[in-house]
């Protein structure tokens, strides 16, 4: 597996998309390290653009690997290797490219400002999980979607669809639950709810652990009141693993089941 | 040995195999024919493991090829279409399975019998299909495996290649190897195959020696035994 991996990786880091990405990040943060003038500030408008961003190139860039790499997978799957090592191999391979491409991008920049010397490093080093977390999840997702649909146009379709609604319908739906049902004890319900959507979880995340109750929102606030800082944060962490460690599961049953 | 016990697939309401009975002998070259659509390629994807039968077992010596992959080890597979990924080169491609693998390998002696030597440095998207072919042969034969299933082998060749295919085939057969190919260029079966399994319907309707054929078919000729094998059945 670690070879598969190792070439899926060097396969990606020769793609011109990686460098876009991680000069992507590195722009961003520089310029908003640059206006903000302050660590703390620029974390927080940070947060806002990676959750919408890395769920979307996650998946994106997840689905469109698999369906341009199909032909190598085929020569692959003849070789004396097991199936399980090479779609674990190629989907590490992305996660890991993604996750360096924002570690990096985002990490550079901080450096230079000096994050080290600042006590906003844990503040950071959060919404790096967190970033890890989602290209973990979502490229995971894009794997899924990719190895089910035979047809990349459909495949393209449901990645883009599965990112538009856990980024934005998700919310929107649920927010028009409160509105309809709001006579009725909620708190339980959006507990739930906010479980179902790690882009939700990710960003109460970050929220908890920089402890600005203005931004917290309805969702976030609960989950305060309800498991507190400490245990919120950990079990945001716990449920954003679930959320790579099922599709992970459901991609590897997929994958061997599936004629080729 | 290799034994094919009773092979089922359907692709949803397509049956393509119904029941395939047939066994492969050691250090023989056996030739699967049928028309198109006949699922010659599924059941050697089959055998690799790359699809899964419905019903039926695939034997290989004594054991079976169902949640193993380790047999893969004694086979070399040469794929019908060479697909690759197109923005590595040559030599990449090579460096890579021979890294994958681990076996020993012959691939020198190979670049240089196809006369690759020139294109190492090519990117794959650039080769012309007899190219890629070549360039399919080494990857597939360079391990030098008891056992070679060949799907189409001579696609794309053109007649000196094919030649030199035909050469490095029945050296193979003399070093005692165990082949299995699929083509639709008859000339090059008769003269390289000793056993011919026709198959027909997702059955296999003929099973037997070319002599055999002929003269079941009361033909002199290979072409016609098998284009009699079609025409009587849909008569």
């Amino acid at each position: 597996m670690l070879k598969i991996l190792k070439y899926s990786f060097f396969d990606l880091t020769r793609s011109r998309w990686s460098y876009v990405y991680f000069l992507f990040y590195l722009l961003l943060s520089s310029v908003l390290l640059f206006l903000n003038n302050d660590l703390s500030n620029t974390i927080i408008t940070l947060l806002n653009v990676v959750i919408v961003l890395v769920p979307l190139i996650g998946t994106i860039f997840g689905v469109m690997y698999y369906y341009d790499s199909q032909e190598f997978t085929e020569l692959l799957l003849a070789q004396p290797i097991k199936r399980k090592s090479i779609f674990l191999g190629q989907y590490l391979g992305v996660a890991t490219s993604l996750s360096l491409s924002v570690l990096l991008g985002l990490g550079i920049p901080f450096a230079l400002y000096g994050l080290f010397q600042s006590n906003v490093i844990f503040d950071f080093l959060i919404l790096i999980v967190v970033a890890v977390f989602l290209s973990f999840i979502f490229s995971a997702l894009a794997f899924n979607i990719a190895l089910s649909n035979t047809n990349k146009i459909k495949g393209f379709g449901y990645a883009i669809l599965v990112w538009l609604f856990l980024a934005v319908i998700y919310d929107g739906a649920f927010l028009i639950a409160l509105i309809y049902f709001q006579e009725y004890p909620l708190d339980k319900f959006t507990l739930v709810a906010t479980l179902f959507n790690p882009i939700d979880l990710s960003r109460i995340l970050i929220l908890l652990k920089l402890d600005i109750s203005a931004l917290l929102g309805y969702t976030g606030a609960i989950f305060k009141d309800f498991f507190g800082t400490i245990t919120g944060s950990i079990v945001s962490l716990g449920v954003l693993a679930v959320w790579v460690v099922l599709p992970l599961w459901r991609m590897l049953y997929v994958a061997k089941k599936k004629d080729f | 040995m290799v034994e094919f016990k009773d092979i089922h697939k359907n692709f949803g309401k397509n049956d393509v195999l119904t029941g395939i009975n047939l066994t492969i002998q050691d250090g023989k070259t056996t030739a699967i024919l049928g028309p198109n659509g006949s699922g010659k390629t599924t059941l050697i994807k089959i055998l690799l493991g790359m699809c899964h039968s419905n019903k039926g077992d695939i034997l290989i010596g004594d054991s079976t090829t169902k949640n193993n992959w380790s047999y893969r080890k004694n086979i070399d597979y040469l794929p019908q279409i060479a697909n690759f990924p197109g923005n590595i080169k040559v030599k990449e491609i090579i460096a890579m399975i021979k890294d994958l693998r681990h076996q020993k390998t012959r691939d020198e002696e190979l670049i240089t019998y196809f006369e690759l030597k020139p294109y190492l440095d090519t990117k794959l998207s650039h080769l012309s299909g007899g190219y890629k072919q070549k360039v399919n042969l080494v990857l597939s034969l360079m391990f030098d495996s008891p056992f070679v299933i060949l799907d189409e082998p001579t696609s794309g060749l053109d007649p000196l290649s094919l030649i030199k295919l035909k050469d490095l085939l029945k050296k193979e057969q003399d070093n005692g190897k165990t082949i299995l190919i699929t083509s639709h260029i008859m000339s090059f079966v008769e003269e390289i195959s000793d056993h011919i399994s026709f198959i027909l319907d997702g059955k296999v309707y003929f099973d037997g020696s070319i002599d055999e054929l002929k003269s079941t078919t009361q033909e002199t000729d290979f072409e016609y035994a098998i284009a009699n094998l079609l025409k009587n059945d849909h008569a």
